[in-house]
Parts: C-alpha cells; sequence; structure tokens
C-alpha cells in the first residue's frame, strides 16, 4: 500500500517554494564549488585554444577521446526527461508526478552540455559554424548533409528545442503560484513570465493536452536522436566494432538505463537537499526500481547481441579490437568495472524490495550505472580507434591529459550548476501536478467504506 | 459590466455557486472558474472546452518538412559533389534532415497552438486573487451595475469566504 501524506495547497506552495523564496547558505556554497569546476573546465578550454589540440592526448589513430566519450553520456543522460515525463505521463502512471520536472529539466541541462563536447573537440570551434549552417552565399559553399556532422545538430537541435519548450508550457501554471508569492522586482518579473495565467479551465485543460500531445511528439525525437548520434559511428566503415547495425537500439536503450538512473539519483539528492521526503517517498522510488530492472536488461541483451555477432565473423581486426577491450591492462578492469557497475551489482540489489526503498542502496546503485555507462562509451570509443589499422605499427593508444580531464569535470559541475541556478528560480517538483494527484486521490464514500477515488496502491 | 470575484475554500460550495448562478440567469458564458490545479472536467458545472489544438502541429510539420526538404535539397544541387557515382541527391540523409524538421516544426507549432487557445499571453485578464493559488475557487462573473448586490448575496448564500468588486 502506497504511503499517503495528504497536504493542503497551502503547505504544497510553502514546502515546495521554500527554496525558491529564501535559500539557505549551503547552497551558495554549493553553488559557488560547481561553478569552480566549470570555471577550471572554461580555462582549460582556454588553453586549449591558445595551444592548440596539442595540449590533449588525442594522437592518430585515437582521435577522439574523453571529449566524445562525455559527448555520449550526456546525451544519454538527457534521455531521462522524456522517458519519465513523456512515458510515463501517456501512460498515466501516478508515481510520475514528483519526477517529471526535475527529469525534463536535467534533459535540457545535459544536452546544452552535451551539444558543448563537439564544438571543444573541434579545437577551433567557430569552424563549426561551417559544417552546420548553411549559409556562405557569396563563396558557393554549403553544408554537406551527407555527412553525420549535419544530423547530429539537427537531431540535438530538434530535442532541445521540444524538451526546452515541454519544461515551458508546464512551468507557467507554477511561475503564477510564484507571481502571487512574491513582492518587488521579483513580483514583476514572475508576473511578466506567468504571461497572465489565471488557472480557468480552459487553460487547465490545455496545459494537459499539451502534456500529452508535446510527449507524443518528443517520443519519436528522442528515438531520433540517440539513433543519429550512433550512427556517428556506425556509418563509419572504417573503425571496427563500430560498423554494426544494431548500434542505434543499442545506444537507445544504453541512454535510457543511464538516464532514468540519473533521475533516481537525482531525485534522491534533492530530496535529501530539500528535505522533500513527504513528495519523493520509497515506493517512488521502489518503482523507479522495477522500471530499471526491465530497462537494464534489454539493455544487456543488445549489448549481449552486439557483442556476440561481432566475434561471430571471426575476423582477426574484430578479435584483436575484443582482445584489447577484455583482456589487456588497462582495458581490462575497465571493462569488468563496466560490466559489475552497469549490470551486475545494481540489478541484483534491484531484485530486494528493501533495496529499492532505500534511499542509500538506491544512490549507491544508480550511481554504479553512470559510472558502468559512462566507462560503456569509453571502451567503446578508445579501444575501436586503437585497433582501427590492420597492421600491428599502426595500433596505438590514449592517455588523457589534465585538460581533457578538467573540462569532464568542469562539465558535471556545470550541469549541476544550472540545475542549481534553475532550482532557486523555479520549483524542481510541479505544484500544480502535486495537487491535481491529491485532488484525484481524495477519498470517496463506498457504502460504508471511504477508499481513494484514483488507485495509486502498488 | 463590472467584473464579480467570489472565492470559495471548499470546492463543493464552488459548485454549488454555478449552480445558483445558472438559475440565476448567468449561463456558461457569463462566467468563469479560476483554480490552482486542474480538475475534472464539468466539476463547476462549466462546459466542455472546444479547441483546435490538434490542427496545430499537422500544420507545423507540413512546413518542418517543406522548409527540411528544400535545405536539404538547395544545398545539393548548390554545391553538386558527385560520391561514387551515386545521384546529387542523396536520400537517406535527406530522410533524417527531413525527420527532425518535421517534428521540429510540429513542436513549434504545437506551443504556438498552446500559447493560442490558452489565451496566453493576457496581462489585461480582469479580476484576480493571490489566494487562488492557495487552494481557492474564484469564481468571476460580469454583472450589471443593479445587480451586483443580488449576486453578492448569491455568493454569500452558497458559502463564499470573500466577494471583491471590480474597483473595490
Amino acid at each position: 500500500m502506497q504511503e499517503r501524506v495528504t497536504r493542503t495547497h497551502e503547505e504544497i506552495n510553502s514546502e515546495l517554494l521554500s527554496f525558491n523564496l529564501k535559500a539557505p547558505m549551503w547552497y551558495w556554497g554549493l553553488v559557488g564549488f560547481m561553478g569552480t569546476l566549470a570555471l577550471g573546465a572554461a580555462i582549460s578550454f582556454g588553453i586549449m585554444l591558445n595551444r592548440g589540440m596539442g595540449v590533449t592526448g588525442m594522437n592518430r589513430p585515437v582521435m577522439w577521446g574523453l571529449f566524445l566519450t562525455d559527448f555520449i553520456f550526456w546525451i544519454g543522460i538527457s534521455h531521462a526527461g522524456v522517458m519519465l515525463s513523456a512515458i510515463l505521463r501517456l501512460s498515466k502512471a501516478e508515481w510520475r508526478r514528483p519526477a517529471t520536472r526535475a527529469a525534463e529539466v536535467l534533459t535540457v541541462f545535459s544536452l546544452m552540455v552535451a551539444a558543448l563536447h563537439p564544438v571543444v573537440h573541434a579545437g577551433r570551434p567557430w569552424r563549426v559554424i561551417y559544417w552546420v549552417f548553411p549559409y556562405d552565399f557569396a563563396r558557393g559553399l554549403w553544408v554537406n548533409v551527407r555527412s553525420p556532422l549535419v544530423w547530429d545538430p539537427a537531431a540535438i537541435f530538434t530535442y532541445l528545442t521540444g524538451s526546452t519548450l515541454f519544461v515551458i508550457v508546464a512551468l507557467i501554471p507554477d511561475i503564477a503560484v510564484l507571481r502571487d508569492r512574491t513582492r518587488g522586482v521579483r513580483h514583476k518579473i514572475y508576473r511578466a513570465l506567468a504571461l497572465g495565467w489565471r488557472g480557468t479551465p480552459r487553460q487547465w485543460k490545455l496545459q494537459i493536452v499539451a502534456g500529452f500531445l508535446l510527449s507524443a511528439l518528443l517520443l519519436p525525437v528522442f528515438v531520433s536522436v540517440h539513433s543519429i548520434v550512433s550512427w556517428d559511428f556506425a556509418v563509419n566503415i572504417g573503425v571496427e566494432g563500430w560498423h554494426a547495425t544494431i548500434f542505434a537500439p543499442y545506444f537507445v536503450i544504453g541512454a535510457v538505463h543511464s538516464g532514468v538512473s540519473a533521475v533516481v539519483t537525482m531525485m534522491i539528492v534533492l530530496r535529501g537537499m530539500f528535505k522533500w521526503d513527504k513528495y519523493i517517498r520509497p515506493e517512488h522510488l521502489d518503482s523507479l526500481g522495477r522500471l530499471l530492472i526491465v530497462i537494464a536488461t534489454a539493455w544487456l541483451f543488445f549489448f549481449f547481441i552486439e557483442f556476440t555477432f561481432a566475434l561471430f565473423s571471426l575476423e582477426s581486426q574484430e578479435i584483436a579490437l575484443r582482445d584489447l577491450q577484455v583482456f589487456t591492462w588497462p582495458f581490462w578492469p575497465l571493462f569488468l568495472a563496466f560490466i559489475v557497475l552497469g549490470y551486475i551489482f545494481p540489478v541484483s540489489m534491484w531484485l530486494s524490495r528493501r533495496v529499492r526503498r532505500s534511499i542509500k542502496w538506491m544512490l549507491i546503485t544508480s550511481l554504479a550505472v553512470n559510472v558502468g555507462m559512462w566507462l560503456e562509451r569509453f571502451l567503446i570509443i578508445i579501444p575501436g580507434l586503437a585497433r582501427k589499422q590492420p597492421l600491428t605499427f599502426d595500433w596505438g593508444t590514449y592517455h588523457p591529459s589534465i585538460f581533457e580531464i578538467t573540462i569532464v569535470v568542469g562539465a558535471f559541475g556545470f550541469v549541476f550548476f544550472l540545475l542549481l541556478m534553475f532550482a532557486k528560480v523555479f520549483p524542481l517538483i510541479p505544484l500544480f501536478d502535486i495537487k491535481e494527484g491529491q485532488t484525484l486521490a481524495d477519498n470517496i464514500q463506498v457504502g460504508r467504506r471511504s477508499v481513494p477515488a484514483l488507485r495509486i496502491e502498488e | 459590466m463590472p467584473q464579480m470575484l467570489a472565492l470559495f475554500s471548499d470546492d463543493q460550495e464552488a459548485a454549488n455557486a454555478t449552480e445558483a448562478l445558472e438559475q440565476a440567469g448567468y449561463g456558461n458564458d457569463n462566467f468563469d472558474i479560476l483554480t490552482d490545479a486542474p480538475y475534472p472536467e464539468g466539476a463547476f458545472g462549466e462546459r466542455e472546452t472546444k479547441h483546435k489544438l490538434y490542427v496545430f502541429p499537422f500544420i507545423g510539420a507540413l512546413l518542418g518538412l517543406s522548409v527540411a526538404l528544400l535545405l536539404t535539397t538547395a544545398t545539393q544541387i548548390a554545391y553538386p559533389l558527385v560520391t561514387g557515382g551515386k545521384p546529387i541527391l542523396s536520400l537517406p540523409p535527406m530522410l533524417i534532415i527531413s525527420y527532425e524538421g518535421t517534428m521540429l516544426g510540429a513542436i513549434i507549432f504545437t506551443v504556438i497552438g498552446i500559447f493560442f487557445e490558452s489565451r496566453v499571453p493576457n496581462l489585461r485578464a480582469g479580476l484576480y486573487d493571490p489566494r487562488i493559488t492557495e487552494g481557492y475557487v474564484g469564481i468571476t462573473v460580469d454583472v450589471a451595475e443593479d445587480r451586483l448586490n443580488a449576486v453578492e448575496q448569491l455568493f454569500r448564500r452558497a458559502g463564499a469566504e470573500d466577494v471583491l468588486k471590480e474597483g473595490s
């Protein structure tokens, strides 16, 4: 049975907006720390621009390194929002309510940071404009639409625009609550942002229809984005281990696995930071844990197929690559860590109901998944390129430089910095969604029994 | 006509008030309900909302598809690069970009449609009270000057905690 906590609308407002209205001191310390990490990345990027790509560890044949590993990782995390918000909204899963906004916002910020990585990787970022935008009317030079370098920005731009609009549309009613609870300049800003929202039945109906409609439109985009990102690899016939037709679904399900795990991590962090234990409850984590078992096992199936069919051909280059990935130092411990952290440890833990309802264990297991999934992307990119050439004297390896590591760490800091800034200005749990859930779950009288109008048990 | 806003702390009382309004000759077009959360449609006796939101994504999708097709065709023709003797217009990449263009157009037009059909931005929307976002149900109604007191009494009898009049 789910633990229902009934709150008045006023209590919901004051509990979920207390942080927006007055942030504690530790918040600014955390913002400063995350901002410093992001600043460190910006400085490293500045040095890289000044001295050139030689400061990175990338060299022939490994010309893709941590930047693109991180790019794939953040694109994966960005799949959390649509997976949770859209699918659960369309399926009318009640337990989605406290998680949707945070998941959607995580999508937007991780996508923004993901899109920065190829620009950083380009070394001369201004040249990206030549590749992406069809603008050079004078010289008759145009972008090559046959290149994944154009497909990626097209997909990411569509997904980022859609996700951002999705967040904005659902934010308007909550901005109206902030408008009514602030004064002075903040009131004026929130009043402008609320666009004159009043909460008429027409506006609410459109808000609900919009949620469903945008979810239905974003779902195919979400599938296309990671498919297209996987084609950056799969259309490349020159690298063993990349040219696989299964890459699109394999990448999509991997992204969902890491994305939903990231949402679990974020929900637990939010619960701890903002004392939202009445809103993010063990049964929410329990439901997410069960969902993750299915997703993780589907992902394992695709991983198994990809690996098995690669070996099935018995090509010497493919075997050399797999030997490097699985048995050769320094990749074998990473491969072991990837399998254990990405699947064996978390899924075996999630089989226990007690673990799924434990805040501590769900935090540990969801973090483990993302460490594992980051390693997965690393193990696809680096060993593949290291064994790209058929002749052994052309084989190479890769050691990331301090500049690359700083930028990767800074990217994590930047995402959290943006999330913290958002949490200060807007509520990370949708107020109206929680209130609606409570209204629908109000008790009705059936004979002599009073039962919830909406069935929200497990 | 001046507007009047009645505030109810109980949604059942608000539903009773709309019924009383209808009996007093104020139809669905004369009053509006203001709440801080979605209620099941018709909870306050209001008429079903009609909208044309579903048309917007189709228009957007068509526009997006057209722009994407134009862009991919024009760029390939403007810089004709023959690759392996294949046709200049390469269909698989055109499909990818056209798909994204179609979806982008559909999403943008859906959001435009949401704003248009929700009647926002609307910065001169009439009487409002911040208590509505604290859980009160508000009923606004346009009332002729000579019936102001009668309608106020109607609201008070139905259980309104406060009744505000335009200009008061």
